[in-house]
């Protein structure tokens, strides 16, 4: 029940095979051409912002307030990042021992399906629901405001990536731990949560890049503000960055686009920095843990 | 299984026990008789009627034991035949096992191991474990072998008691000038050591051991094998191995487990007990004559 005609005759492509080799080459082509784009992507948005945003920077720009600097942005954009991360991170890492190290399967299951619906929360939800549980209660706009709709938008991200990681620690590193005879905390503090921390570092990180750029949120929480002045405190609305470039672009002054431009440009180089210094972090603690 | 013995259990066996060892109603007053009769009283460990479960599958079958003290015991047999298993229950690392079921009594030192006051972390505090894979943490090597001394509070004199354990395990001497690197670093032999380090670190009662050379080459398994040797005394050993010359070669007593068939679901269970060297030159049961002698298995 042989299928070739002739078993002797060159060894051309015969049949349908000519017209499967087609397919088989668009699918290639479509494949690669995909993932080109991706990186098209990236690279058209930080050549543009590059190429626009240059120009704006300066020492002056960076560390002076407004009219001529966006200091007071950056610092603030980092003051509210920092706490928000600050509660997100210790419940995000909780929350994945849980999943990893004390939940059972079903639990396991709810609880990862709650993270994944949080994580598509739209943003603008969250601002919301963030403006009428803090903003207005305490009566005015805040730092802290804006930090805990970040928290929540990074909680799960940190959650996901964490338990990720910590699936990936052998079994037979808790075993040896329990074996030796210590409690259970201590064998998540001592053994599993050290083999797990590059992991969560370079999650919390990825977290932080996307939080440092929400802007919908802020705009409830912390968009009313001064931004001529350097400040810390938490509970009045602080300058931020996305809020400010939000605003620059809004006003229809060329100075404001350039400037809109620059604080874009030290955005991306924040958040790219942030996610180098993470994986050099990460490939340190694994090299010195494997040599 | 093979064997001409059709009758499943040995017909030495005494009445009342399913499965009775060998070795316990042993009281020749032989050569070894003497060193027999002070030690049957000193069982670490005495398993009654032990079955174990695994949902609805029955893993283990009626096995009772007494494990004395400050031997060597090997447990062999086929695989598959629960031999494993029943190491495992004898510091409950079972009781994660999704479905873990035992009936029957374990005793240690004469107490219940699962009453249910007992403690799982203060059972594997006492009695320690070495697996199968090496399996070290991704700590230095000082680490590896301080970490539990120092979470359970034996903190004074650690450098000492990491010495002591290293040398215990026969490590100490490649180690010394490299505690502080990584001990993902050595060779498959020396974690198992480490791993023996580690456990031993912490002065447990009993060390049980997973078939700790099965991963290794021969001369690591010598050298796992000669360090048994120097630890026998000081702790009570059980050993799990497939590798019956080794089991000949480290252990006082030997217990061979086989698959029993003569139920409708096959289950582990133990076919004899007894001194290694009756063991392994005139066993009372036909299947382990058959297994020794590399008939089966």
């Amino acid at each position: 029940m042989s299928g070739i005609p002739d078993p002797s005759a060159p060894l051309t492509p015969t049949g349908n095979l000519r017209r499967r080799q087609v397919f088989s080459k668009v699918a290639e082509y479509g494949a690669t051409a995909a993932a080109v784009l991706a990186i098209a992507v990236l690279g058209i948005v930080v050549y543009t912002v590059l190429a626009r945003g240059a120009k704006a920077l300066s020492l002056d720009f960076v560390f002076t307030a407004a009219p001529s600097g966006v200091g007071p942005e950056l610092l603030g954009t980092s003051v509210i990042v920092l706490i928000s991360t600050a509660i997100a991170m210790p419940l995000g890492v909780l929350i994945a021992l849980f999943l990893s190290e004390y939940s059972g399967n079903r639990a396991a299951g709810a609880v990862r399906g709650t993270l994944d619906l949080m994580n598509g929360l739209p943003s603008i939800i969250i601002g919301l629901f963030i403006f009428g549980l803090v903003v207005k209660p305490m009566q005015q706009q805040s730092a802290f405001a804006a930090s805990v709709a970040l928290a929540i938008i990074e909680l799960p991200l940190i959650a996901r990536g964490s338990q990720e990681i910590l699936l990936l620690v052998p079994d037979s590193m808790r075993e040896a731990a329990e074996a030796l005879g210590v409690a259970r905390w201590r064998s998540v503090l001592g053994v599993i949560l050290p083999s797990a921390l590059g992991g969560i570092v370079t999650s919390t990180v990825l977290a932080v890049a996307r939080a440092a750029g929400e802007t919908a949120p802020l705009i409830f929480a912390s968009s009313v503000f001064d931004s001529r002045h350097f400040s810390l405190n938490p509970f009045e609305a602080l300058p931020n960055v996305p809020v400010m470039i939000y605003t620059l672009s809004e006003e229809g002054n060329p100075e404001g686009f350039t400037q809109a431009w620059g604080l874009s440009l030290l955005l991306v180089s924040m958040i790219l920095f942030a996610s180098l210094g993470a994986r050099a972090l990460l490939a340190r603690s694994k090299r010195r843990m494997s040599s | 299984m093979s064997g001409p013995g059709a009758t499943p259990r040995g017909a030495p066996a005494a009445p009342g026990s399913r499965i009775r060892i060998q070795g316990d109603t042993h009281p020749s007053p032989g050569a070894n008789g003497r060193v027999h009769r002070s030690l049957a009283s000193e069982a670490v460990f005495e398993a009654r009627d032990v079955s174990v479960f695994y949902g609805r599958k029955k893993a283990l079958a009626g096995v009772s034991l007494r494990i004395p003290r400050a031997q060597i015991t090997a447990l062999i047999g086929p695989s598959g035949c629960g031999k494993t298993t029943f190491l495992r229950s004898l510091n409950r690392m079972n009781d994660s096992v999704a479905g873990f079921r035992l009936d029957g009594q374990i005793l240690y030192h004469g107490h219940d191991m699962y009453a249910s006051n007992v403690d799982r972390v203060e059972v594997r505090r006492r009695i320690g474990m070495v697996f199968q894979k090496p399996n070290p943490f991704a700590k230095s090597i000082y680490d590896n072998v301080a970490w539990a001394p120092r979470n359970l509070g034996m903190k004074h004199g650690l450098d000492e008691r990491v010495e002591t354990a290293l040398r215990g395990a026969a490590l100490w001497e490649e180690v010394k000038d490299r505690l502080k690197n990584s001990a993902l670093g050595l060779s498959g032999g020396q974690q198992q050591r480490l791993c023996i380090a580690r456990a031993i670190a912490i002065e447990p009662d009993v060390l049980l051991l997973d078939e700790p050379a099965s991963a290794l080459d021969p001369i690591a398994t010598a050298s796992i094998e000669e360090l048994m040797h120097g630890l026998k005394g000081r702790f009570t050993i059980v050993i799990v191995t497939h590798n019956m010359q080794q089991a000949a070669r480290v252990a006082d007593r030997t217990a061979f487990f086989s698959l029993d068939v003569a139920h409708a679901e096959p289950s582990g269970t133990l076919i004899e007990f007894a001194d290694t060297e009756k063991i392994f030159s005139h066993p009372d049961d036909p299947r382990t004559r058959d297994y020794v002698s590399g008939r089966f298995g």
